[in-house]
């Protein structure tokens, strides 16, 4: 079994976002970039595929900054191959990005290809349909659990309210997961730095980096609360006290 | 025909070599072909120090006394086993050239009288002391004791006491016998002596060979245990002193390498300086009555766990000289040690608070081992959840909050002027406050206290601001060594770029290991303070001065990585007392503090089952003592740790916690 | 091409789903700057009721101008390769100005890859449009809005509940019904094997009066048991975000959210939640959000009535003993 993994970069919500002066994105001088989270589910996934059934892992990201430290990563936690797209990449969009990633995907002839569900920036659909879309490949996304048998593949797919729908999907075909089937695992920084010294990362130029498909930003703001909560301020004990009124005030107490 | 002498001498050189083969080859088993097993230790440096340790915590059995009325009784028995093993060789030899002179006598040792006043009265002195470690076992039966393997010390004893009693017997009879010229410095054995006057010489003769071989048998039998148990200390205990640790107590040991596998996983995987530490554990249990994890309910056990490590190097030893000639991988089929002979739950229960390693008599570390154990955890990713992610956050932030460090000094805010960059300008103090000062809701104010109070002593001092890391003491303390070492290094970086004459922390911790792992600081010439140690030094100087006297009652809590594992525990206590304030000690103070339970990297992990928090102990020790309405602490975990403790507990009108830094600032 | 504005109808297992009204609400504030029209499009099997027959719950029908009925047994249930097999063709046939898609487990399996197949533009994550024919999404975390024009010819839209209310895009007159001839469906790819249903768990938080909800902010599992002594002092039930779930902290049956359930509480107490649009999806229809939260700029407070930055664990217990108190008084 052939396990490629896509990853991409995203901005981390923990820092303050800021317009830059064009208007129409994020200011990247303040951007701290991680990984996708879904990706990181993704990865942990196909792992876990690959110590049930073995196969190859191959994971591909384009090259943003940081992403050498991502790739890494996975290869501490047990991936086989690594692979960087070369190119610019600032403020492509996941449509230039899918087909990107269809030219390394075709090279590389993976029976399962796995990818986030989604990322907190797109802005013109996911990149894993995106590419099924490119491939010509099934999609099923919102994946939580994937099982592999001759050819095919048995997956989880979530709706809302807890129903799990069962799906048989002819590989090769992408996934877009939802959550792996164990939280990602922990890797100790020192693996990740020993991962530095013995692993290579391979490179692939990107073929012309097509947004076609992607829609044209007049305007980015920071979301503005329409109404803004009344906040109650105090002490515990005054908060506490200011609640209860409100409890009793909405007949629950 | 060969007389009784001939045949008696013939008799204990044989019960020598078979008694002493076995000794010999035992211990060749365990201390030569068992610790070849383990890694490098050393260099052992500073000759002078070690030896003096040997005389002042071997022979004076200074540790010992912690625990008074045993300690005292174990005094006794090892002096008397000193001096009554010139008896002992006495009675070998005289068995040996029996066959010569039945009745010949050691130079010196057989003929100087004050020697045998000594061992006469020190003969009564130790059965009096196993008497009384009989009932302790038996009867009192201490809760440290449990776990222990009781009926190989009652044996011990029982043998003790049967060759100090054989000893009187022989020497009584002889005295009565008139074969004893020394008779006058004897008075315990003439007493003795004189309930057998009554029999007849032929039958006193009997008794006397009845009590040699006794004495000699149970001697015997006794070296040929001694190796297997807990009296193995007695053979490990000056070596194991000797040898001691000592490097700072707060500066861990390097992790061990094997071939890219960081830390422990199997019993050969430890330096053969801690295997020996395994062996020297006499299961008094001392650690076992100090350790907070312990008295919470937690299954960690510092002497269980040092038991379980012995056993497992002897099976292991075993299994692998067994297997020497075919292959050392059927050497495996031995329990793996990591998650099965000691189980997970119980290397991640310590807290490090270093009380165990502190009370061992001698010099055990425990913490060194748990922390390599757990490094081998943390490289395979056996971490819980939420230590996971305060790992993952630490990596990526430099903090366990998950904050971004443009937020670390955003307490900064309402203070005017600005507090300094100790980036961008020079300053007395580099202040670093830890995560728990930065980020936490709830220490803002003690934070924003602390620089009003560094402002009106004229302090010149500044902050890294967005540049400061988590230090890493705790995560090095959870295993996470590449995380600690990245840590260090942006931590240091971020320092060499500085210029300062001292780094003044808030968190003990922090100061714990910028002082004694940093590689560039706790010299004179970086010296690092704790703000405890920096107001007492301010005070002292008359740069700090007090305008009230505040007059509470208060109680001290000693931080374990200011107190045990650095020494700091006057100038706490001189501020307290400087702000006017009264200081009750609570039972456990100094280096009997109890852990508040957050160390190690607790704070990052979910409590588990446990029967009463050790915090919560702490908080009901302090509210026993009359009028104290403070409980006064010196780091910031403690502020949130006994806070909880005092609501949990109900004790909100009782007591009231705070930072030192708030009762120098009210006095102020 | 012409102002048409297709709302492909979400439905799982007879039912519709909320956010095929909220798109029925978007659509028609689309249409009627464009001058086109709100045209609700169904697949399924036999569900021609579910757009002929007014809903169960609310009593309404679908506010479409006009409904396109696809049927066919392959599209009994949703499946991503049958549903865009049959959409693909009408798509390409009828050349709407713009097709919307929930921001679901259904819609984000369809709208990409056609995107890419027809060739169309596409957009996503979009919480509403202008009648000048503007679309505004919201990224990261609900933090960032991003506002355009709706790319031409079709547009292909993933839309986010929040700009509109479901009432908005129901009506009480029944659509016109149109079936659509079915494409050929066969050699499909992905085929339902069956359904799991949720666990049932001890509470249905859909039915709760009162919630109190934990978010990372709980920290540990051990916290846990806070939520419940004041979830119980006041009547409700314990229910989480994504995260906790995640983690084991409580049972799948108490999530809320995209992936969970839509609760309506008369009060929901989030305690250390951020406020994700994927949580937050699931609690609009409570009566009262109640937000505890250390971070000022976290997005509950943009949703909440009453909130607080002061630190739940400061808070919790006194909040409990309050509670219980005033019952008792």
């Amino acid at each position: 079994m052939n396990i490629a993994i896509l990853v991409k970069l995203v901005p981390d919500l923990v820092e303050e976002l800021t317009i830059d002066t064009s208007g129409v994105a994020l200011d990247t001088a303040w951007l701290r970039l991680i990984i996708n989270e879904f990706d990181d589910h993704a990865i942990e996934q196909g792992i876990l595929l690959k110590e049930r059934g073995g196969g190859q892992v191959t994971v591909v990201a384009p090259d943003i900054e940081g992403v050498d430290d991502v790739l890494f990563t996975a290869a501490a936690k047990g991936a086989d191959r690594l692979i960087k797209i070369k190119g610019d990449f600032t403020g492509v969009n996941n449509h230039a990005l899918a087909r990107a990633f269809t030219t390394v995907v075709k090279e590389l002839q993976p029976d399962l290809i796995l990818t986030g569900v989604q990322a907190n920036n797109d802005l013109d659909g996911s990149v894993g349909p995106l590419l099924a879309g490119c491939l010509e490949m099934p999609y099923v996304g919102y994946i939580s659990g994937v099982s592999l048998t001759e050819g095919k593949s048995k997956v989880r797919k979530e709706y809302p309210g807890g129903l799990i729908a069962e799906m048989d999907v002819t590989l090769p075909a992408v996934l877009g997961i939802q959550a792996a089937e164990q939280p990602p695992r922990y890797v100790a920084v020192s693996k990740v730095r020993q991962m530095m010294k013995t692993s290579t990362i391979e490179e692939r130029a990107e073929s012309g980096l097509d947004m076609a498909g992607g829609p044209t930003i007049g305007r980015m703001f920071q979301a503005e609360a329409g109404q803004r909560a009344t906040m109650l301020t105090g002490s515990p004990d005054e908060v506490a006290t200011k609640l209860v009124g409100i409890f009793k005030e909405l007949g629950v107490l | 025909m060969m007389t009784y002498d001939v045949i008696k001498s013939i008799l204990v050189l044989l019960a020598l070599l078979v008694a002493g083969g076995i000794f010999f080859w035992r211990i060749y088993q365990l201390l030569w072909v068992n610790l070849r097993l383990g890694q490098r230790s050393g260099p052992f440096k500073q000759w002078g120090e070690r030896i003096k340790g040997v005389v002042v915590y071997v022979a004076g059995q200074f540790r010992l006394f912690r625990v008074l009325i045993p300690g005292t009784g174990h005094f006794f028995i090892f002096w008397g086993f000193l001096i009554l093993s010139l008896t002992i060789l006495q009675a070998i030899v005289e068995g040996l050239v029996s066959f010569a002179n039945p009745h010949f006598l050691l130079p010196l040792i057989g003929s100087f009288g004050p020697l045998a006043l000594l061992q006469d009265l020190f003969a009564v002195l130790v059965m009096v002391a196993v008497i009384y470690a009989m009932i302790v076992r038996l009867i009192v039966n201490p809760k440290r004791y449990l776990g222990s393997h009781k009926s190989q010390g009652v044996m011990v004893l029982m043998f003790i006491f049967t060759i100090m009693l054989s000893l009187l017997v022989m020497n009584g009879i002889r005295i009565n016998l008139g074969q004893d010229p020394l008779h006058y410095w004897r008075p315990v054995s003439t007493a003795v002596g004189k309930i057998f006057s009554g029999a007849a010489a032929g039958t006193q003769v009997v008794i006397i060979e009845i009590a040699y071989w006794t004495h000699l048998c149970v001697v015997l039998i006794f070296l040929t245990e001694l190796p297997e148990g807990k009296h193995f200390h007695v053979v490990t205990s000056v070596p194991a002193v000797l040898l001691r640790n000592l490097d700072p107590h707060g500066q861990l040991p390097a992790a061990t390498d094997h071939n890219g596998q960081v830390g422990v996983n199997t019993i050969e995987q430890f330096r053969w300086r801690q295997m020996f530490d395994f062996y020297t554990c006499t299961e008094c249990g001392r650690c076992q009555d100090v350790c907070p994890a312990y008295a919470s309910g937690l299954p960690l056990s510092p002497k269980l766990l040092m038991m379980e490590l012995r056993d497992n190097l002897k099976e292991r030893g075993a299994a692998l000289r067994t297997h020497a000639s075919n292959s050392t991988t059927q050497a495996t089929q031995v329990r793996p040690l990591v998650g099965d002979v000691i189980s997970e739950s119980v290397l991640w229960a310590c807290t490090t608070c270093f009380a165990c390693d502190q009370e061992c008599p001698l010099f055990i570390e425990h913490i060194s081992p748990i922390v390599e154990m757990r490094r081998f955890l943390v490289i395979e990713g056996r971490v819980g959840t939420e230590l996971q992610d305060a790992l993952a956050n630490l990596g990526r932030y430099g903090n366990s909050f998950g904050q971004s460090e443009r937020m670390r000094a955003r307490w900064t805010q309402p203070i005017q002027p600005p507090i300094k960059d100790a980036r961008r300008e020079p300053v007395e103090y580099l202040w670093f406050l830890g995560d728990y000062a930065s980020y936490s809701p709830t220490l803002t104010d003690v934070t924003v206290k602390t620089a009003e109070v560094f402002r009106k002593a004229g302090l010149d001092f500044g902050i890294l601001y967005d540049a400061e890391r988590n230090a890493g003491n705790d995560v090095r303390r959870v295993g996470e060594e590449g995380l600690f070492e990245m840590l260090m290094e942006k931590n240091s970086t971020a320092l060499s770029k500085c210029t300062y004459k001292a780094i003044v922390t808030t968190d003990p911790h922090t100061y714990n290991t910028l002082k004694n792992e940093y590689p560039a600081n706790g010299d004179e010439h970086h010296p690092v303070l704790h703000y405890a140690e920096l107001l007492d030094q301010l005070i002292t100087a008359g740069k700090l001065k007090f305008s009230k006297k505040l007059g509470y009652k208060v109680t001290y809590h000693d931080p374990c990585y200011l107190g045990r594992y650095n020494g700091v525990y006057d100038a706490p206590r001189r501020v307290i007392e400087a702000t006017g304030c009264e200081l009750v000690e609570m039972p456990r103070h100094h280096d009997g503090s109890f852990c508040c339970g957050a160390g190690g990297g607790r704070i990052w992990m979910p409590e588990g089952e446990i029967q009463e928090r050790p915090s919560e102990s702490r908080i009901h020790e302090a509210v026993k003592l009359d009028k104290v309405t403070t409980f006064v602490v010196a780091c910031p975990k403690d502020v949130t740790m006994f806070r909880d403790a005092v609501k949990t507990t109900g004790n909100e009108s009782r007591i009231e916690v705070k930072d030192l830094i708030e009762l120098v600032h009210a006095a102020l | 091409m012409n102002q048409n504005i297709y709302v492909v109808i979400e439905h799982l297992r007879g039912q519709v789903a909320e956010i095929s009204y909220v798109m029925l609400a978007g659509a028609r504030e689309l249409a009627k700057g464009l001058g086109g029209n709100v045209i609700a499009v169904l697949l399924g099997h036999k569900a021609q009721e579910l757009a002929g027959n007014p809903s169960a719950s609310s009593g309404k029908y679908l506010a479409a101008d006009s409904v396109l009925y696809i049927d066919h047994p392959a599209l009994a249930d949703f499946t991503s390769d049958a549903y865009q097999k049959a959409l693909t063709n009408l798509i390409a046939k009828d050349q709407p100005r713009a097709v919307l898609f929930g921001s679901t487990s259904i819609g984000t399996d369809l709208a990409s890859t056609l995107s890419i197949k027809l060739g169309l533009p596409m957009v996503s994550s979009t919480r509403s449009f202008s009648a000048d024919g503007k679309f505004v999404s919201q990224i990261c975390g609900g933090k960032i809005m991003a506002e355009g024009g709706l790319p031409s010819p079709t547009a292909l839209v993933t839309m986010v509940p929040g700009g509109y209310k479901a009432e908005q895009g129901q009506s009480t007159q029944a659509p016109a019904i149109t079936q659509v001839e079915v494409p050929v469906l066969e050699s499909l790819r992905v085929t339902l094997a069956n359904y799991i249903e949720p666990e049932s768990g001890d509470v249905d938080i859909a039915k709760e009066p009162v919630l109190v909800s934990v978010g990372r902010g709980i920290q540990n599992q051990d916290n846990i048991i806070l939520a419940e002594d004041l979830a119980k002092a006041l009547g409700g039930a314990v229910s989480g975000s994504r995260p906790v779930i995640d983690q084991g902290w409580l049972a799948t049956s108490r999530l809320v959210g995209k992936s969970g359930k839509s609760v309506k509480p008369k009060i929901y107490l989030a305690l250390g939640i951020s406020g994700a649009p994927e949580h937050v999806e699931g609690i609009t229809t409570s009566d009262t959000i109640i937000a505890i939260n250390t971070d000022p700029a976290a997005p509950i407070f943009g949703v909440a009535k009453y909130g607080s930055e002061i630190d739940m664990f400061d808070l919790i217990e006194i909040l409990t003993e309050k509670v219980k108190q005033s019952k008792g008084g």
